[in-house]
């Protein structure tokens, strides 16, 4: 059965605004297979506030899930914030009471996500020089932060994560020249080993919301959170799908790697090889065209079949034309 | 192959009228309706393009591997000698030839896609 959001909504607003509370909006913003997104906001005793809801809608399974729970994303949010990252703030973390299933609530902040936007709107003309810049910058705060033991966050390096999307790959059946080369390159080119850090996990343009007055405003979608390489979150940032038909600036589509790598010395991380940066690139490439196979496969072995699935499965062929590039020049 | 309509010319049908009722669907709707044209546009394309595209493969595939073969058998043969290490960026002509095909399936998949190293 459906789940009543708004209802619960209602409910929830009278628990966090106090007795005459009421709804003033509440609508869905988004929502994947899994995850719902519903902005609102109610006027309470402190006067109008508004919020954001995150909610899962289908059953999760943390032992097998990729992804973490949405009480250890909204910690992770409240750690590093309080470690000085720009993300968002967590408003309420639901139970049982407020009958929304696995949820939080966050403050609502303003800005834009969509990454063409923040590649070619004239609206960011005048913020985008500073943007790589203060995304190394917002990545030393959440690298900086040290998540308690009990969160049980899974930890990854080079050669485990190419391990765990060969697999991948193998089990789809799949037989693409490109992504085996891809495989044995960067098998013959892993990093030295460094002292892992927490990871955002999913940190890339379309994940950060900006403002054109201040830039980075808040760092979103955390559920890939995990233990690793500092660099596999500024590779991921650099990977070509997601620089939204602006190759020519690595960062996101907006900045350049000095920029990236030099704030993030400037506010205290640790100086990062601009070659490590581009294997992690490599492997995003590569990992992004494992996932769009897996979106195939989904599609024509699952139970649900939305056309969106097929077609992003097309998608392989933009990682390949990535990768035979990055193959030539080499890391 | 019937001409009048050709099979591209279906799709392109479909692809237009999936365009005209898109204003009139909610934004779910819309949203997957553009991907279902996007979708025709792409058929359009490999019927057009493929033939051509998996020919030259095909040709490149035999002058790397040294063997002659259909575009499937060529296919994974590179894979397993790739994958067992026996070719590597090293080997004479792969590269050249593996970005050719990248390039003409890019050119049926998303043909405004913006790889790598263009300016």
């Amino acid at each position: 059965m459906e789940l009543d959001v708004r209802a619960a909504l209602a409910r929830l607003a009278l628990r966090l605004g106090g007795a005459g509370a009421t709804l003033s909006e509440a609508q869905r913003l988004s929502g994947g297979a899994s995850m719902e997104t519903w902005a609102f906001g109610f006027d309470g005793s402190a006067g109008p506030e508004r919020l954001i809801l995150r909610r899962r809608s289908a059953p999760f399974d943390e032992e097998t899930a990729r992804s973490v729970s949405l009480a250890t994303e909204a910690k992770l949010i409240q750690l590093t914030g309080a470690n000085g990252a720009r993300v968002p703030r967590v408003r309420h973390v639901c139970d049982d009471a407020d009958g929304l299933g696995e949820a939080y609530i966050m403050v609502r902040v303003d800005g834009e996500t969509l990454g063409r936007k923040i590649t070619s709107d004239v609206r960011f003309d005048a913020i985008r020089p500073a943007l790589a810049r203060q995304c190394g910058e917002v990545l030393v705060g959440i690298h900086a932060t040290t998540p308690p033991p009990e969160l049980n966050l899974k930890t990854v390096d080079g050669a485990l994560e190419l391990d765990r999307y060969e697999e991948v790959y193998r089990a789809t059946g799949a037989r693409r020249p490109i992504l085996e080369l891809a495989f044995q390159y960067l098998r013959k080119h892993l990093p030295e080993p460094v002292e892992p850090v927490l990871l955002h996990g999913d940190f890339r343009n379309g994940n950060i919301m900006f403002d054109p007055e201040i830039g980075v405003a808040s760092v979103l979608d955390w559920e890939l959170a995990h233990i690793g390489d500092p660099a596999e979150d500024m590779g991921w940032i650099c990977t070509n799908s997601w620089r939204f038909g602006r190759p020519d600036r690595p960062v996101g589509g907006f900045g350049d790697y000095a920029d990236l790598l030099a704030g993030y010395a400037a506010a205290g991380g640790t100086s990062i090889d601009l070659g490590r940066l581009r294997f992690w690139q490599m492997l995003g490439s590569l990992r992004w065209g494992v996932m769009c196979l897996t979106m195939y496969l989904s599609w024509r072995d699952g139970v649900e079949k939305p056309v969106e699935r097929p077609m992003i499965g097309r998608r392989v062929s933009e990682t390949e034309a990535d990768l035979v590039v990055l193959l030539e020049q080499g890391l | 192959m019937i001409t009048h309509p050709r099979t591209e010319e279906l799709a392109q049908a479909v692809a237009l009228w999936i365009d005209q009722i898109r204003p009139s669907l909610d934004p779910r709707n819309a949203f997957l309706a553009r991907v279902a044209a996007n979708a025709m546009a792409t058929i359009g394309r490999e019927i057009t393009l493929g033939p051509a595209a998996e020919a030259q493969a095909v040709r490149l595939m035999g002058e790397v591997l040294g063997t002659a073969g259909t575009h499937a058998e060529l296919n994974a043969e590179l894979c397993e000698r790739i994958q067992s290490g026996e070719m590597t960026v090293e080997t004479p002509g792969l590269l050249a030839a593996l970005t050719v095909m990248a390039r003409d399936q890019i050119a049926i998949d998303q043909p405004n896609y913006r790889a790598e190293g263009s300016m």
